[in-house]
């Protein structure tokens, strides 16, 4: 049962990234990657919100582990970080590494600090 | 090194990459249907993997660290693998980096447990954590990458 929740999850989760990804991406012109900062930002804030309620397996596989897991990326944030780097813009780099880390964790403690 | 004159940043898309622009104009079923199987596929294997090595509040997060990393290193070999051949399948980059390694790796899990431990009263586990995803996921994606292209240069020059 968790493992179909967990699918369930994910399959609403990647393709929401991907759709977010391209909403903000097309909305403004700067190299800075906005799209996967923002859903990385709100996956954390919605986790946050899910481990301070607490909510139970069920709904921690499907929305936590499921839906947050792949709506979130690691992959997709340390390979835009290289390329920025690659590209010259070594500052967008560090403001993306830093500021992914530091928003989400943020967006983390205020999730849990609202649900509890 | 890739392509100096491949403009893309983001792997998952990236608009200045005239073939991300179009596909979803194209096939938007396949495109998404594809990268949610990818996600599922990731997702089940990040899932076993942290059920198999789970962690106290104040404890490392092994799993996910292991899974952050590793799946920055294969979006590197994917990516610069991909560059090579041109793009590749019109649905390798949805499936396999969207999907599959998008899926795999998570943010809100590796920001949720700095906070959990910062909570349970663990402030070194969770700069440690901090820092050694971030600094290991860098390191990875860059290894990843210019290996890849480096061998594959070489086996073109042959």
């Amino acid at each position: 049962m968790t493992v179909l929740l967990v699918a369930l999850g994910a399959a609403v989760g990647a393709p929401l990234r991907y759709l977010t990804d391209r909403a903000v991406q097309s909305r403004h012109g700067s190299a800075f990657p906005w799209g996967t900062f923002t859903v990385n930002v709100i996956g954390s804030l919605l986790l946050g919100v899910l481990v301070g309620w607490p909510a139970g397996t069920a709904v921690g596989a499907l929305l936590g582990t499921g839906f947050c897991g792949a709506l979130t990326t690691y992959s997709t944030f340390s390979y835009e970080t290289l390329r920025l780097v690659r590209g010259g813009h070594r500052l967008l780099a560090l403001a993306n590494a830093l500021g992914s880390v530091a928003a989400g964790l943020a967006a983390a403690c205020l999730g849990y600090a609202l649900a509890g | 090194m890739s392509e100096p004159l491949d403009p893309r940043t983001d792997p998952d898309v990236d608009l200045r990459v005239p073939a991300d622009r179009r596909e979803l104009t194209v096939r938007p079923a396949t495109v998404l249907g594809t990268i949610a199987a990818g996600g599922v596929l990731g997702a089940l294997a990040r899932a076993g993997l942290q059920h198999l090595a789970p962690h106290a509040p104040t404890g490392f997060p092994w799993a996910t660290f292991g899974v952050n990393l590793s799946g920055c290193l294969l979006i590197g070999v994917l990516m610069a693998t991909l560059a090579h051949v041109g793009g590749g399948h019109p649905l390798a980059r949805p499936f396999l980096g969207v999907g599959v390694l998008g899926g795999f790796t998570t943010f809100s899990t590796y920001a949720v447990d700095v906070q959990q431990a910062l909570v349970a009263g663990a402030p070194g586990t969770a700069v440690a954590y901090l820092a050694a995803t971030l600094l290991g996921a860098l390191v990875a994606v860059g290894l990843g990458d210019a290996a890849t292209a480096a061998l594959l240069r070489r086996r073109a020059a042959r």
